[in-house]
């Protein structure tokens, strides 16, 4: 029996190679068909209607003007009189039209009366958001008071992150068409096999009964997520009402304005801080009070901090939810941990600086205090970076001294995440003339699941990459988890490799009479099945094949839910270090270069991992210098619901990057391991403190722009 | 108690205000030193609409007859009524790039030209770049070096990639910068679109 455990270093084929994505070409020519891009025959064109306020209730809806209106086909009311609606963006009905500029011209056609509630859209500290506010339970551990009494420096400040949207480039939406009893869902999804239920649901609620089975989830390839699109979302089921009434395909993609106040947002978290110390720069005591808003649900953002220094022997912390009338809190890359990074790293900076301590080997020193089965790791990880970076070369005091207004610095930060795998399964076909399928209700998000799952196919049939055709985004596939949380990779990976590795016992058992030799002696390799250690007695792969007669073979194979797995684990760490130039005559922050050192275990695509990082740092100059949603407390409304405004970095703003995997003994044999949220997590820290290492104070709060650079430098006299 | 009324909803912005009149005057062009304004350069049209009109539009080389509103944009022409959809809809406010397309040999954002004010130019959009089953050498270079990752701005990046690598075909890396501050990507794949860009110029030396 071939065995199932991931080839050693050596014997590995494909795994830990550099393969370029398989769906590049399809996507770099323009021919790839996103949902965006679905156009049916009859099809419509749907629009959502959207509260204007941030807090009302509906008196009266008038649709009667724009159903008379040219092209307009189906109106569904999803928020009826006398309904709350607890945010801008919060929907209202839907409206469906020949074109998409009359469904435009009907939604702004429809008469509805609101009236006026009191409203609330400002993440401020628990003392000024009186009634808003909800404190958590405090958190103690050992003894904090005598913990700072011990401390011979202590450093205090408030640092924090405000919300931030999503923005994927595809927004939010669905193309739906139905068929008789059946209805085919084309959705930009990270949850192709999870969705069917939602719709289904409600549907139901609005009085058209479809089971969940006869919902067909399509998701060939899709424009970003992030973290915000798990759910098939009121606007989707609104799509399948609309096309049921009228008896058409609907396509209803969110406007960019929609996107931004309605379809995703990252809770802010804030906090004040006290972190103490001994002369010698051990850690004796933390203690936080941190606030933050979800939006109305009051969703995420309920931070653990301190973050990676878990194990400070004093500390106390304690969490005050605040509720706004602002958009609901979605999953956003990693979620809460780049708040509770540059609110950790930016104090803990702060702490070395006062104590005159290079903050490198503030962080070595205090290792002890991170979780002990990953200090080593992160020891290396440090010892690494600092190299990558000319850390001991470059790094000075607080405050660059050099004369002109360009003040440079450097800063980093440590992270860490879980992983692990979701539940997967996984289909193999062989067939008689070789070809070989994998199905799986999976979908690429663009991170290269494809392409890992035919690389793991291929590493186990001894096939090239190109020799397995990789079906996935279809929920009529083996259902496999969503997209979220870096679990995808862990569990495709795990499910193709037994779903094949299955397909091949099979196949050598049938070939095994022919070559002399017991199954167990065979091996897949190089495009051939061959007696083990005598590539003498060889079948090429279609001879093998060939061997079925008619009939194909086709083998399951699972990562069942949690458990242990030997294929895969969880829990991995990573630095960053930024070096940044400061012009403290406009406050305009420029990243020159950033350095990422991660481990996540047994890497199977580097390519497409190195990608993962290099996406990731950007993201994360891209918060640590320019997003936040911005609200007015007068009118509740977000101001910046445009992509002009609400602010992405360019390519000009990103700086070089320097990328390392730790990889080979003691990574390797952890097993596979997700990529998509760790290197997210670090970069606003790492920036943040690089920031202060340049101009000599703190900016309390990222994102960094010129304003607060130079209320900073204000702050403290002008001068770096 | 407020009324809501239709305009209030999203107010009266420039662009709508251009889209309602059917004047064709706005333009978007992709950002960079050389680039020009199409619209200095235009001269005042008749008022034609607001009904539909038939229009001509070369796109690809190609004539194409279609019929529509004065206000839709070229980008709601390609993508709703050819299926021309390689150029992508994101901000709809010429910010972000993914749905530029070359006129004229220029990189313009289709999502603020009006198609009755593309007549008479020579519309070149992502599908016509390649040569039948061959990749188009800048799509290649993206590719190879990973420049995508969800993929939804990359048609857009590879536009304005051409019409500067047609221009500037021995790029320094600092110019291709430039030339492509005009694009946004979300995913973060600017290392990968830097490398990119330079090997797809070295490409294009063999005569393409």
């Amino acid at each position: 029996m071939a065995s199932e455990k991931w080839p050693e270093a050596g014997k590995r084929s494909l795994i830990g190679k550099r393969v370029t994505r398989l769906d590049g070409a399809v996507k770099a020519s323009g021919r790839a068909k996103y949902t965006y891009d679905v156009n049916l025959k009859g099809m419509l064109h749907g629009k959502m209607v959207f509260s204007p306020h941030a807090h009302a209730k509906v008196v009266s809806i008038d649709t009667s003007a724009a159903e008379k209106m040219p092209g307009v086909r189906a109106v569904h009311i999803m928020t009826g009189l006398g309904k709350e609606v607890k945010c801008q963006g919060h929907e209202i009905l839907a409206i469906a039209a020949e074109t998409e500029e009359q469904a435009r011209d009907a939604a702004r056609a429809v008469q509805i009366q609101f009236e006026k509630l009191a409203h609330f859209v400002d993440d401020a500290p628990p003392e000024k958001a009186a009634g808003y506010a909800t404190p958590l339970a405090e958190q103690t551990t050992g003894n904090p008071d005598g913990g700072f009494k011990e401390a011979e420096v202590i450093s205090e400040g408030i640092y924090g992150a405000p919300v931030i949207t999503h923005c994927c480039l595809e927004s939010h939406g669905q193309v739906a068409e139905w068929e008789g009893d059946n209805l085919r869902v084309w959705a930009s999804t990270q949850n192709v096999s999870g969705i069917s239920g939602e719709i289904s649901d409600g549907l139901k609620a609005g009085g058209v009964t479809v089971p969940a089975s006869n919902v067909q989830i399509l998701t060939p390839v899709m424009g970003g997520g992030f973290g915000s699109k798990f759910n098939a979302d009121t606007w989707g089921v609104a799509c399948a009402q609309l096309a049921k009434k009228a008896g058409r395909p609907v396509k209803m993609m969110l406007e960019r304005d929609q996107e931004i106040m309605a379809a995703g947002a990252r809770p802010s978290i804030y906090a004040k801080v006290r972190v103490g110390a001994k002369k010698d720069g051990t850690l004796t005591a933390w203690s936080s009070e941190s606030w933050g808003t979800g939006g109305y649900a009051a969703g995420g953002g309920n931070p653990i901090l301190p973050y990676v220094f878990t194990r400070i022997p004093n500390r106390r912390s304690r969490h005050t939810r605040v509720v706004t009338n602002t958009g609901p809190a979605r999953a956003w890359r990693a979620p809460n941990h780049p708040q509770m990074c540059v609110i950790t790293m930016s104090a803990l900076e702060d702490l070395a600086a006062q104590l005159q301590m290079d903050p490198l080997d503030f962080f070595l020193k205090n290792l002890p205090f991170v979780i002990a089965e990953r200090a080593e790791a992160y020891r290396q990880e440090l010892l690494k970076g600092a190299e990558m970076m000319e850390w001991k070369k470059k790094w000075h005091p607080r405050g660059d001294k050099t004369p002109g207004p360009i003040k440079r610095g450097l800063g980093l930060s440590i992270h860490t995440w879980g992983g692990g795998g979701h539940p997967s399964n996984c289909n193999c076909t062989i067939r008689p003339d070789g070809s070989v399928e994998v199905f799986l209700g999976s979908q690429d998000l663009g991170t290269g699941t494809r392409t890992v799952i035919a690389m793991v196919a291929g590493e186990t049939l001894g096939l090239p990459v190109t020799g397995v055709k990789v079906n996935i985004g279809d929920s009529k596939y083996p259902p496999s988890g969503a997209s979220g949380g870096s679990t995808t990779v862990g569990g495709v990976s795990a499910s193709t490799r037994r779903a094949t590795n299955n397909a091949l016992n099979e196949l050598l058992a049938k070939v095994a009479p022919s070559l002399g030799v017991e199954p167990d002696k065979l091996e897949a390799k190089g495009g051939t099945i061959r007696v083990i250690d005598d590539a003498s007695k060889s079948l090429t792969w279609k001879q093998a094949c060939a061997k079925l007669g008619a009939t194909p073979i086709t083998a399951t194979g699972q990562r069942v839910p949690r458990g242990p797995d030997e294929l895969i684990s969880s829990g991995v760490g990573g630095i960053q270090m930024a070096e940044v130039s400061v012009d403290i005559e406009t406050g305009i922050v420029k990243i020159e270069k950033m350095v990422a050192v991660q481990d996540c275990g047994l890497i199977i695509n580097v390519k497409t991992a190195e990608s993962q990082v290099n996406g990731a740092l950007i993201m994360g100059v891209t918060y640590a210098l320019f997003e936040e949603k911005v609200m007015d407390g007068a009118s509740g409304q977000c101001l910046n619901p445009d992509m002009e405004f609400y602010k992405l970095a360019g390519i000009g703003d990103v700086g070089n990057f320097a990328v390392h995997f730790m990889t080979g003994t003691g990574y390797d044999e952890r097993g596979v391991i997700g990529l998509g949220e760790p290197p997210v997590i670090s970069p606003g820290a790492a920036i943040s403190n690089a920031v202060a290492n340049a101009i000599g104070v703190r900016v309390p709060t990222i994102p960094i722009t010129p304003d607060k650079v130079l209320a900073a430098l204000e702050m403290k006299g002008g001068a770096a | 108690m407020s009324k809501r009324k239709p305009d209030e909803q999203k107010g009266l912005s420039r662009r709508s205000f251009l889209k309602t009149t059917g004047a064709a005057v706005s333009a978007g062009v992709v950002g960079g030193a050389a680039a020009e304004m199409l619209s200095a350069q235009a001269p005042p049209k008749k008022i034609v609409g607001p009904g539909e009109v038939a229009i001509t539009l070369r796109i690809n080389g190609t004539s194409r007859n279609l019929s529509v509103e004065p206000r839709v944009t070229l980008l709601d022409a390609l993508r709703d009524r050819l299926d021309l959809t390689g150029a992508k809809k994101v901000c709809d406010r010429s910010t972000c790039g993914a749905c530029t397309v070359l006129v004229d040999g220029k990189a313009v954002y289709a999502c603020s030209i009006l198609a009755i004010e593309a007549q008479g130019r020579e519309i070149l959009t992502i599908e016509g770049i390649a040569r039948e089953g061959e990749l188009h050498p800048i799509s290649a270079a993206f590719v190879e070096h990973d420049a995508q990752q969800c993929g939804f701005c990359t048609p857009g990046f590879v536009m304005a990639c051409k019409a500067f690598l047609d221009k500037t075909p021995n790029p320094t890396e600092a110019q291709a910068q430039k030339a492509l501050g005009g694009n946004l990507c979300r995913c973060g794949t600017y290392i990968g679109v830097r490398a990119a860009v330079l090997d797809a110029a070295a490409r294009m030396k063999g005569g393409r």
